[in-house]
């Protein structure tokens, strides 16, 4: 177990696209805990992904459980995860690991449907919404090479760009 | 020069403003820090911090022939303030009512006695010109409760504002 170092803007890697999982062996199990550890180890993240830590795999961690009065899936290890549903746009204030001493306001979906592998290559189904849908959103950007700072809206007026979603 | 400097310029709002003032700025070695520029009721509005080794008198003197230019008018202030000061709001508060005289000092008398911050404000005035419409949106932070800062601002909707308090949720990730 280790606390991995994370990248932080403008590192470049940051923009780049990850690969699926392949193989879904001991190497990666101990990786998914390394993965967490660094989560806990910084200050109150609900969720991280794979490239934050330089590795270009499509692999996130989220958990939202310990917020209260959040709706949540308790704790998530996303391997290759899918959005394949989603409803509403709320916004939101965001900050990130990788973008230290900033937050933004950023549209996301209220609410999604998602599909992932779990650690063991088993594919599951998960119903979000709110705050556990947000972040969803959000780890799943860094998978893309995209970070909130990239779909930060006005902080002074509730401007939306009209179109928020690739489909 | 103070390590930090607040500088302010307003003047009627045309292009190319904070282009020629900051090229200016950067030729005297000046850093720009965190800055809100925003055009209001035809002026543009810049607020800026700046630091750079120049003494202030160097830095007012460079800008003279674009103030001048640009009929601008300019304020150059020593701050304490610096970088990586930020504070996260945790409440914003959307206010919206028929415009009146005195909404304003309504609502933020309120928040001043919960020990309210205000971060950020933004308002306008909306509306049909004969039936202009006031809206507020604050964003600060405070140590209360929703339901305190709820019951606090309740006595406002009887006056005809409409005042709704929300959460702000930072999700870092």
């Amino acid at each position: 177990m280790a606390v991995l170092d994370i990248l932080k803007l403008p590192d470049e890697r940051l923009k780049q696209s990850s690969e699926p999982v392949e193989s879904f062996d001991r190497e990666l199990g101990d990786f998914i805990a390394d993965l967490e550890e660094t989560r806990q180890a910084g200050p109150a993240a609900v969720g991280i992904a794979a490239p934050q830590v330089g590795r270009f795999q499509r692999i996130v961690i989220l958990d939202v459980s310990t917020r209260p009065k959040t709706p949540n899936n308790g704790y998530l290890v996303l391997i290759n995860p899918e959005i394949v549903h989603w409803e509403g746009y709320a916004m939101g204030r965001e900050g990130c690991l990788s973008v230290p001493d900033y937050t933004g306001n950023v549209i996301r979906a209220t609410q999604i449907r998602l599909k992932a592998q779990d650690p063991e290559g088993r594919v599951q189904d998960y119903a979000m919404e709110g705050f556990e849908a947000r972040a969803a959103q959000h780890e799943i950007d860094h998978l893309d090479g995209l970070l909130f700072v990239d779909r930060v809206v006005s902080r002074r007026t509730d401007l939306y760009r009209r179109k928020v979603y690739k489909s | 020069m103070a390590e930090w400097n607040l500088l302010t310029l307003v003047g009627a709002d045309r292009p190319g403003i904070v282009a020629r003032v900051t090229r200016l700025l950067c030729g005297l070695g000046c850093n720009l820090g965190e800055a809100s520029m925003i055009r209001l009721g035809g002026n543009f509005t810049i607020m800026m911090m700046v630091s750079g080794a120049k003494p202030d008198d160097a830095v007012l003197a460079a800008l003279a022939p674009v103030v001048e230019e640009m009929d601008l008018r300019v304020h150059l202030d020593p701050s304490h303030g610096g970088l990586h000061h930020h504070l996260a709001p945790n409440y914003q508060v959307r206010v919206v009512g028929a415009d009146r005289a005195g909404i304003v000092a309504d609502v933020t008398e309120i928040l001043a006695t919960r020990g309210f911050n205000i971060l950020e404000l933004e308002s306008d005035v909306a509306g049909e010109r004969d039936r202009p419409i006031y809206i507020m949106n604050i964003q600060g932070y405070c140590g209360e409760t929703l339901e305190a800062l709820d019951g606090a601002l309740a006595p406002l909707a009887e006056r005809g504002v409409s005042v709704d308090v929300s959460p702000v949720d930072v999700l870092i990730g």
